[in-house]
């Protein structure tokens, strides 16, 4: 992590709040290519953490590596640590399955990906993965998770409708309450609203203000003006690396790096 | 989380899965080496008894005389006379029928033929037999006087008929996946449909052109029943379409109704003709394999 | 003016080569109905053959061929489906991928009567099996098998990977990724792909001769159902048969004239059933993509 000035180490200090999860000199590599470059930063728990950064500087890669999605796919190779707590484990060890992994956290993709199925059969999903099946406790689970998603009384009556009729923004809400109905301990954002309208994006980043105060947040966001809007802590990356790191308000206003307020300004995209 | 599956459990059935799935998979790998197994032990058995040269000089096929002779030249004459005539019929009307559904026929119709054609693709064999034997053999005799019964010509019309969608499909995508910026090149230099279409998209298409011939051929030297139906079954060397005779298929079919001992030298010829059908089809599933390759290559 | 003309000369020819194509396959078509369908009576379909040509009827073929089918799908189905699932979502990108894969294409391309060989060979002596329905049911499946695999992995490759991920992100393993969301929504691809594939088994005749299916057959097979415990019986599937294809055949190989208005009729009804068949399974495609809101 970069030093920071004094006065701002004894905010952070003061105001600490527990890792959640913590990646330690992170590498990947797509192949032959180094898509990150030795990334150690933390995710403090029950905050909205942002990632932002021009196109191609690994932001996504860097957020896929929380879920183990690149073990999906051949000629992938990680190399550092992504450890989580309370239980101190190394989620990116050789010895643990990918899918235990998934089950403690959760994704809503950039582009609303619902199951061409039910509303209700897309919240239970999870819940039937993990071999729940009592019809009564898949039901309450799915109307908590559909309220906390703020999507419930929009739903209500369309439960057992095709999730295909919903609006974008509605869709994206569906996956937001499909991730939440398993109680995941860290939700991660792929660029969540960048294919949604201004009024979908506001509704989410409001959901995301009431969602962070029970599970931690990692989102990734093209659009500065977002990442100041709705996170914690911010940081920067760029071509693979981790630039910057900072509380969003001190990051936004006192860059550290001439990089990060050249990013910040607008003379690069 | 009290209901979480035990993470072995999942794991072995994960892995039981993917075996059982794995194990389906594999039936085409046993099913070529059952093939292969099969003709080769019989066969085997066949080139015990009957020299390689003269199999395949001999002059004569006549496997049930008591003086026998194993000439497979004699069968080898019929399946290419036949193929030849259907691939005179197919090779052109398919090439013909590709370039003008590809290149100039407007939607609709090319929407409108093309379950027609795949329609054609899929009449039985027998009935194609039954046709050339009892509608196109007499019209053809009267127009050809002197034609017998059982001839090659007839047969090999309605082959030919019958594999213009093989040809005709393969080719026609193979000149639509020609991309459009080529065919807007030709065009914008003044040529005209027909010019775009043979010097700019058939070349371009050429290997999956290519590729839907050698299915065309593999096609016809494989079918038996028109065949075995209109050519009749009776071995004679000869290229001429407008005599009877027997192509390897329709020999192994004769064979087939009689009565032969299992074990018999009789039993083991149509392995033997079956072995060199399979070579030939081979070759031409192998060469088509690779024009096809090459051509996803190119684009 | 020339080089104008070559494009409507060429349309013109273009047209004449489909009129050809076209024009064959209702000649033959109307050439069967004109011959077959006066013969096509209820007694038709539930008569046995005979040596009296007006008395023949192909009671034991269609029954045989309906029962080849249904061993053919039996087998055919479950291989198919898996070895198509498997490629698409399990198999690694290694040789012995490349090997199923080119051995796939190239039983594609395998002539039937070859399958004939090899049944004869392997299932009717080596394995015992005999001139079964069995033999028979077990060839057509071989003989269709890339048929299904082909459509099986084109349905599944047009599901987008943005569902897969979706799928595992929650946390579900492959099976239950396959279980709940490949095959259900490929079925209906798979679905053509099977009664395309049934279409073809149906009118195949090599192979099934080559077994030694005889071709004059007066008797059924052992009935499936009977009337004492346990109620199920599986003679009929080691039982000797006949089929449509073979019955007609038969009919179309004897000179006299009333057997040939028979093979006429019963190539009018495997006609009809193959088309029926196969355009129920284009307009199956068609609707299916137009449901599909990928």
């Amino acid at each position: 992590m970069a030093a920071l000035p004094s006065a701002t180490q004894h905010q952070v200090v003061a105001a600490s709040p527990a890792t959640k999860a913590e990646a330690r000199g992170l590498s990947f590599y797509y192949g032959d290519f180094q898509a990150l470059k030795g990334i150690s930063m933390p995710v403090h728990e029950r905050q909205v953490t942002a990632l932002i950064g021009p196109s191609g500087c690994g932001k996504s890669t860097f957020l896929r590596c929380f879920n183990r999605m690149h073990d999906l796919y051949p000629g992938n190779r990680y190399e550092g640590q992504i450890v989580l707590q309370p239980d101190n484990t190394d989620l990116l060890a050789r010895s643990i399955d990918p899918i235990d992994v998934r089950m403690r956290i959760g994704m809503v993709f950039q582009k609303p990906n619902p199951f061409p199925k039910t509303v209700f059969e897309n919240v239970a999903y999870g819940l039937r993965v993990r071999g729940e099946r009592s019809r009564r406790v898949i039901e309450e689970k799915a109307e908590q998770a559909l309220q906390d998603a703020a999507l419930w009384d929009e739903v209500k009556d369309r439960l057992h409708q095709p999730a295909y009729n919903l609006s974008g923004g509605q869709q994206q809400r569906l996956c937001i309450a499909r991730a939440l109905a398993t109680d995941p301990e860290l939700l991660l954002f792929d660029e969540p609203t960048s294919a949604l309208d201004p009024i979908a994006t506001a509704s989410i980043e409001e959901l995301m203000h009431d969602l962070k105060k029970r599970v931690t947040i990692l989102i990734v966001t093209h659009n500065m003006q977002q990442a100041a809007r709705v996170s914690d802590f911010t940081a920067y990356m760029y071509l693979g690396e981790l630039v910057e790191f900072g509380v969003t308000d001190e990051l936004f206003i006192k860059p550290q790096k001439k990089q990060t307020e050249d990013y910040l300004t607008g003379r690069f995209g | 989380m009290a209901y979480l599956a035990p993470r072995r459990a999942r794991v072995i059935r994960e892995r039981l899965i993917e075996l059982v799935l794995f194990l389906a998979a594999s039936v085409s790998v046993f099913t070529t080496v059952a093939i292969v197994y099969i003709l080769v032990k019989e066969s085997v058995v066949f080139f015990q008894q009957v020299p390689l040269a003269d199999f395949l000089t001999d002059r004569q096929w006549t496997p049930l005389f008591d003086d026998a002779h194993f000439g497979i030249l004699v069968l080898l004459s019929g399946t290419l006379t036949s193929s030849a005539v259907a691939l005179a019929v197919a090779i052109p009307l398919g090439t013909i029928i590709a370039i003008y559904l590809s290149e100039f026929a407007p939607f609709h119709l090319r929407e409108a033929v093309k379950p027609v054609l795949e329609m054609l693709g899929g009449v039985p064999t027998i009935v194609y037999g039954y046709f050339a034997l009892l509608f196109l053999t007499p019209l053809l005799q009267g127009l050809i006087p002197g034609l017998p019964g059982f001839n090659l010509l007839s047969a090999g019309l309605v082959m030919g008929i019958m594999i213009i969608p093989y040809v005709s499909s393969i080719s026609e995508d193979a000149m639509r996946a020609v991309p459009m910026s080529l065919r807007e090149g030709s065009y914008a230099m003044g040529a005209t449909r027909f010019q775009t279409a043979t010097r700019v998209v058939v070349p371009a298409a050429f290997s999956g052109i290519a590729s839907a011939y050698i299915l065309g051929i593999s096609r016809a030297v494989g079918e038996t029943m028109i065949l075995a139906v209109a050519g009749g079954m009776q071995p004679n060397l000869t290229f001429n379409p407008l005599e009877p005779a027997a192509t390897i298929t329709a020999y192994i079919v004769q064979v087939a109704l009689g009565d032969l001992p299992h074990g018999s030298i009789g039993y083991q010829t149509i392995f033997a003709a079956g072995l060199t059908l399979m070579l030939f089809t081979l070759a031409c599933n192998l060469a088509g394999h690779f024009l096809r390759k090459r051509f996803r290559e190119a684009y | 003016m020339r080089r104008k003309h070559q494009d409507v000369v060429f349309a013109l020819v273009g047209i004449v080569a489909l009129m050809v194509a076209v024009l064959t396959f209702l000649t033959l078509f109307v050439n069967m109905a004109v011959d077959g369908l006066p013969r096509l009576d209820w007694q038709f379909f539930t008569n046995f053959p005979s040596r009296r040509a007006a008395q023949a009827g192909i009671l034991s073929a269609w029954v045989g061929s309906t029962l080849v089918m249904v061993v053919t799908a039996f087998f055919a189905v479950p291989l198919g489906v898996a070895s198509g699932v498997y490629l698409e979502e399990y198999a690694r990108k290694n040789w012995v991928t490349d090997l199923i894969e080119i051995n796939i294409t190239n039983l594609a391309g395998v002539p039937s009567i070859v399958y004939g060989l090899l049944a004869l060979g392997l299932f009717v002596y080596q394995f015992g099996l005999g001139q079964s329905i069995l033999s028979a049911g077990l060839t057509l499946a071989l003989l269709i098998l890339p048929v299904v695999i082909v459509a099986t992995r084109e349905a599944i490759r047009s599901i987008p990977q943005a569902i897969r991920e979706g799928s595992y992100a929650l946390g579900a393993t492959r099976w239950q990724t396959v279980r709940y969301h490949i095959l259900p929504y490929s079925s209906a691809g798979i679905l053509t792909g099977i009664i395309i594939g049934m279409a073809r088994a149906i009118g195949e005749t090599a192979p099934i001769i080559t077994i030694g299916a005889l071709t004059f057959i007066a008797f059924l097979p052992p009935a499936p159902l009977k009337a004492e415990p346990p109620f199920l019986s599986f003679d009929w599937v080691m039982s000797p048969f006949t089929v449509m294809p073979i019955q007609m055949f038969n009919w179309t190989s004897r000179p006299e004239a009333a057997f040939q208005d028979n093979a006429a009729a019963a190539g009018f009804v495997l006609v009809i059933m193959t088309l029926a068949m196969n355009a129920f399974a284009i307009w199956l495609r068609y609707r299916l993509r137009r449901n599909i809101k990928w």
